[in-house]
């Protein structure tokens, strides 16, 4: 029974961490169909930028966490805006050389890295009690699986808030829906596509700080992997729909926790097995609309 | 007239015997190749960028002639690379057999999951591709026991004639790799020609007229798949008996970006775009990896250093200005130039035709969903 917990558990922080990532890449696809494969480079720097200031500022306490988190997040959407004013921009309307571009960046941007913090994975500390673990019904879960689902339910939180009650959310959400018509409104579309670059920037640089602590390592390629799961929850859970992405994730992660538990660590294999599915039953995904 | 028709097919054939004499001759060009040409050092770069030419002319089909932006393309490279390797490492098979073991493996695996991922197009095609060669880089990964995991797999030269086998022989590995550019050449000129390569263009350009005439895109597509697919694997089965051996990053989505890299440099939808991209980005490469470890870099200042001491970013910053400048890669440009030079008001750009044909499947799509 606690196995079964702490797999669930684990599964559902997990779930969490893949929802920072894919949430940003839903919105983008979403509103401007750019498949962002420089997401992941947002989430390294930002990961890496944390560490430092989390470093200066002593990596033992909760302070420092919380600032260091808060950097991620403003890192990330400053490197997203200047990637969407800078290489997206330029490109308007012309999806296919968009995310090569992307593509181009995020292979950039990983050898960039490489040569600035070296190639090998480089171990970091945080406050003492995200090593910890805390007694559910028996099962012993890491703290730290408690900090991913907390700030992936703050995120969500601020994100519904956003769509739902601001001018701005409500012009990215009638976007997503018809972007002509609201072009035909008189509406400048194009400045919330920097809007949403930064959003999903910040969401993957909380994700970038967060993944750091949940691996405690940080290195060059943290982000190309995490990237990969990212878009199958974006496929898996419909793409452009925020709500599809929560429930995907959650999905995949604690699907691929139970694998890697009970099937002998073939989790990785089982999500794609499960994106083949669900391609196969419903191929605009578990919520997207478009069939 | 006439002779002007034939003019591309007879340089062609000259080059390809110009290639093949090469290993006789004695050519130096310092800077660009380490060694005189008849000797292994540079023979074996050739042949590696011959590789590199043959899998990007494979995705060339993909993404050139039928508009499929796939991001799984080094699984069928890898299919071929490992399954020659297996087939003889495992099952003992002479190299002939294993090579086509190897063929039909791909082939296999690229019918599997291309008829799945064609249920989608577009992005969500690429994100699937990705998907599934992310998957085929974890089973060879966490499959020690047949693949070698991380270590990779070396090649059984027990199997292989004497003639494949060592340095002394470079030569022969050589005009393997040359046949098997040639080859490939010539099936994507024929698939290009033929009625199928017709079908795919059209099917790129747009979908619903296909379907209107009673044709099929999703067997088209999922045919020229195939093809490239296989054509792929012949080109991984060349790169594993001419490295003698394969690591995991045959199989990643690293390498597939990279052969993406090398088709746009060339220029989208040309075949001779394609060769020149994948020889170009393998010289690239090698050249640059040198220079990285060279004193003259090592002692700039660190914010000119770093950067020029990765390969990789200086390859992908090319690879952006290319994308944002020059849409058409070199072949595209020079295909441009050439034909406005001789009047023509219509050039060819294959990227923007890809994506105004994606432009007006949305629209399609969006009007579907209103009505």
């Amino acid at each position: 029974m606690s196995t079964i917990i702490l797999t669930l558990v684990t599964g559902v922080g997990l779930g969490a961490l893949y929802f920072l990532v894919a949430s940003g890449l839903s919105l983008i696809y979403g509103l401007m169909h750019v498949l962002n494969f420089a997401h992941g480079a947002f989430l390294t720097l930002s990961a890496f930028l944390g560490w430092m200031v989390a470093q200066a500022l002593g990596t033992e306490s909760w302070w420092s966490f919380l600032v260091s988190i808060l950097v991620g997040a403003a890192v990330g959407a400053v490197f997203a805006t200047l990637t969407e004013l800078v290489l997206i921009r330029p490109l308007y309307e012309r999806h296919i050389e968009q995310v090569l571009v992307t593509v181009g960046l995020s292979f950039a941007a990983v050898a960039l890295f490489e040569g600035v913090w070296g190639t090998d994975a480089i171990p970091i500390s945080g406050p003492p009690w995200l090593k910890e673990t805390t007694e559910i019904l028996g099962a012993r879960i890491p703290n730290v699986y408690w900090i991913l689902m907390l700030a992936a339910g703050l995120v969500l939180a601020a994100l519904v808030l956003f769509l739902k009650k601001t001018r701005y959310g409500m012009i990215i959400r009638a976007g997503v829906e018809n972007r002509s018509m609201v072009t035909a409104l008189g509406i400048d579309v194009r400045r919330s596509f920097t809007l949403v670059f930064a959003i999903g920037g910040a969401a993957a640089g909380i994700g970038g700080v967060l993944a750091m602590h949940y691996s405690t390592f940080v290195s060059a390629h943290l982000g190309s992997t995490l990237l990969i799961f990212a878009f199958i929850v974006t496929v898996v859970g419909g793409l452009g729909s925020l709500t599809g992405a929560a429930v995907a994730s959650v999905l995949v992660a604690v699907l691929q926790q139970f694998a890697n538990f009970y099937l002998g660590g073939t989790g990785d294999f089982i999500v794609v097995i499960l994106l083949a599915v669900v391609l196969l039953v419903r191929p605009s995904g578990l919520l997207g609309r478009k069939a | 007239m006439s002779i002007r028709r034939y003019w591309p097919a007879l340089v062609g054939v000259g080059l390809v015997i110009f290639m093949a004499v090469l290993p006789l001759l004695n050519i130096s060009i310092p800077g660009i190749l380490p060694t005189p040409t008849y000797q292994p050092g540079t023979l074996a770069l050739l042949s590696l960028c011959m590789v590199f030419a043959s899998l990007a002319l494979s995705y060339n089909l993909l993404l050139g002639t039928s508009g499929m932006l796939s991001f799984g393309h080094a699984l069928y490279f890898g299919a071929g690379a490992y399954g020659l390797g297996i087939a003889l490492e495992h099952f003992g098979v002479p190299l002939f057999p294993g090579v086509f073991v190897a063929l039909i493996g791909g082939m296999i695996i690229a019918f599997v999951t291309g008829a799945v991922a064609m249920r989608v197009s577009g992005i969500p095609f690429a994100m699937v591709t990705l998907a599934f060669a992310q998957a085929g880089s974890v089973l060879v990964r966490r499959n020690s026991a047949i693949t070698g995991g991380e270590e990779g797999l070396s090649l059984n030269t027990e199997q292989v004639p004497d003639f494949l086998v060592g340095v002394i022989n470079t030569r022969n590995l050589y005009w393997f790799a040359l046949a098997v550019l040639v080859i490939v050449y010539l099936v994507t000129l024929w698939v290009d020609t033929s009625r199928l390569g017709h079908l795919a263009r059209a099917t790129r350009e747009n979908e619903q007229r296909v379907r209107v005439l009673g044709l099929r895109p999703y067997r088209v597509r999922l045919i020229v798949f195939v093809i490239a697919a296989v054509l792929a694997s012949l080109a991984g089965v060349a790169y594993m008996l001419l490295q003698s051996g394969t690591v995991p990053r045959s199989v990643s989505a690293d390498l597939t970006i990279t052969v993406l890299v090398m088709v746009v440099l060339g220029g989208v939808g040309f075949r001779w775009g394609a060769i020149v991209g994948g020889v170009l980005y393998t010289l690239l490469d090698q050249r640059l990896t040198v220079l990285a470890g060279s004193e003259a870099i090592a002692s700039l200042p660190d914010f000119l250093r770093i950067p020029l001491s990765e390969p990789l970013f200086l390859l992908g910053a090319l690879f952006i200005i290319v994308v944002m400048f020059l849409p058409g890669g070199i072949a595209g440009t020079i295909d441009g130039w050439w034909r406005r030079r001789h009047g023509e008001r219509h050039v060819r750009d294959s990227l923007r035709s890809i994506d105004d044909a994606e432009a007006d499947a949305d629209a399609v799509g969006a009007s579907e969903v209103r009505a």
